[in-house]
């Protein structure tokens, strides 16, 4: 059955791209919407966000999002998606515009990169981190597949994820720190990175997310 | 493992077609904006950067028609600019799916522009376009400029404190062309480049005057750009983008392969 699929939009910014990505990866309908009977009918949902953490709570906050997502991933156990601020909203606090609290359904912490970032050769790292890097999956996983090592993704951001459990980092950069570029756990995928705007690899991504049986194992 | 850096074609649109001319006059068509974005991205383009040169209101809806095709079938970060005055202009490109909008005279009118734009939007998405011409004589110390209306009238605002304002007020990136360069095919001014990289900790694109893919590589070792621009070369058909990654990778620069 090919799957429809339903991305959240809480009004921060371009969905647009998420969408088109998701459609030539081969979904048979997307559908982008805040509307929880929408959401809940799709075979999967894909949480995105851009812009700053307070803008994206208090919208999701505002739209009810964050209960949809709790039914989403907890009672009805569809696979999910967080891209990026989606995957930095799922946590529990973020040190970003002063701090804000957020939804808590994966406990950690976003953190700053930090002004003084080096690499291991000792050049200054620019924040935000921006552009193309090698994301190195340390879990086997079905959206893994078909990414050969060494393959590059496209970041962009200034926080970065630290979730308690160290155990559900799927996959990780190196950017002056070892950082969480994926999160698997149980049905819910999350990348740091924008799967819909790295090219090839990130479609391969996506067409593993349509067919996902939304299990680790 | 460092980030590679990235190598962006770059399409400067008047009236729907891809135009590139010699410091601005001569322009020459090289297609549908559409179609070229397609094969760069094919190609191996990291992002691919779109100029609207002409940018007046009246064919405001062209471009942002030609930005929605783009942005449905080529899945790499793209850039918009040219024409971007206000928070209502960004969030017009953003939906029609651009990842980054470039600011560019507005800037220089509003200052303040950008710090809201990157309130609302978030740095990541803000761009600020930074055109420059030298203005010191030779035997003085370096002096650059910017200038507006493609490097006609001069503002008398210096570039590298422009530079580190621009950062201070919450712009993501820098693109910075040389209008000296620009359309010559001489390479980048690399002194100007590498004064601003050296001044401002968020990336910066080196824009104006690639004409060989030694230019490129310049540009990273000697500019210490993030990333570098160029239009002619590859619209052409004299290099495509994957020659000139392979040229760089030659020469030690990490790129994506």
């Amino acid at each position: 059955m090919i799957p429809r699929v339903a991305v959240i939009d809480y009004g921060m910014g371009n969905l647009h791209s998420v969408a088109s990505a998701l459609q030539h990866a081969g979904a048979a309908e997307v559908v982008v919407s805040h509307e929880p009977q929408v959401i809940l009918e799709a075979d999967r949902v894909v949480f995105p966000g851009v812009g700053g953490i307070r803008d994206c709570m208090e919208a999701i906050g505002r739209l009810g999002c964050d209960q949809l997502l709790d039914q989403v991933l907890n009672v009805d156990r569809k696979p999910v998606l967080a891209i990026c601020v989606g995957m930095q909203a799922l946590m529990s606090h973020s040190e970003e515009n002063g701090g804000v609290a957020c939804l808590d359904l994966l406990p950690g912490e976003v953190a700053f990169f930090g002004d003084a970032q080096q690499s291991d050769r000792g050049e200054r790292l620019k924040v935000p981190h921006m552009g193309w890097n090698v994301v190195r999956p340390v879990m086997g996983h079905h959206l893994w597949r078909g990414i050969e090592p060494g393959t590059r993704f496209y970041f962009v951001h200034s926080y970065h994820v630290v979730p308690d459990d160290q155990a559900v980092i799927a996959g990780t950069f190196d950017y002056g720190l070892t950082g969480c570029a994926a999160i698997a756990q149980e049905n819910l995928f999350a990348t740091q990175f924008h799967p819909e705007k790295s090219h090839t690899a990130g479609l391969t991504l996506l067409k593993n997310f349509l067919d996902w049986d939304g299990t680790c194992l | 493992m460092a980030l590679a850096k990235r190598v962006i074609p770059c399409l400067d649109v008047d009236l729907g077609r891809v135009v590139k001319g010699v410091n601005f006059v001569g322009i020459r068509d090289a297609g549908d904006p559409v179609e070229i974005a397609r094969r760069y991205n094919e190609e191996g383009a990291d992002e691919i950067t779109f100029l609207d040169i002409t940018a007046s209101h009246e064919e405001r809806d062209t471009t942002v028609h030609t930005v929605e095709q783009i942005a449905g079938e080529v899945f790499i970060p793209l850039t918009v600019g040219g024409g971007i005055r206000s928070l209502q202009d960004i969030r017009t490109m953003l939906n029609a799916g651009a990842d980054k909008v470039s600011i560019n005279t507005a800037a220089i009118h509003e200052p303040e522009l950008v710090r809201d734009a990157a309130a609302r939007f978030g740095s990541q998405c803000i761009v600020v376009a930074i055109d420059v011409k030298q203005v010191s004589v030779p035997g003085d110390a370096p002096r650059y400029e910017l200038f507006t209306h493609g490097g006609r009238k001069p503002t008398g605002i210096e570039a590298v404190g422009w530079a580190i304002k621009m950062a201070a007020l919450g712009a993501g990136e820098l693109l910075l062309t040389s209008m000296d360069r620009d359309g010559t095919r001489d390479g980048f001014d690399l002194v100007i480049t590498r004064a601003i990289t050296n001044a401002v900790n968020i990336p910066v694109i080196a824009s104006g005057g690639v004409g060989t893919l030694q230019h490129l590589v310049d540009g990273v070792t000697e500019g210490g750009a993030d990333a570098v621009l160029a239009a002619s070369i590859f619209h052409f058909g004299e290099y495509t983008l994957g020659e000139a990654k392979a040229f760089m990778a030659d020469q030690g620069i990490t790129v994506r392969r």
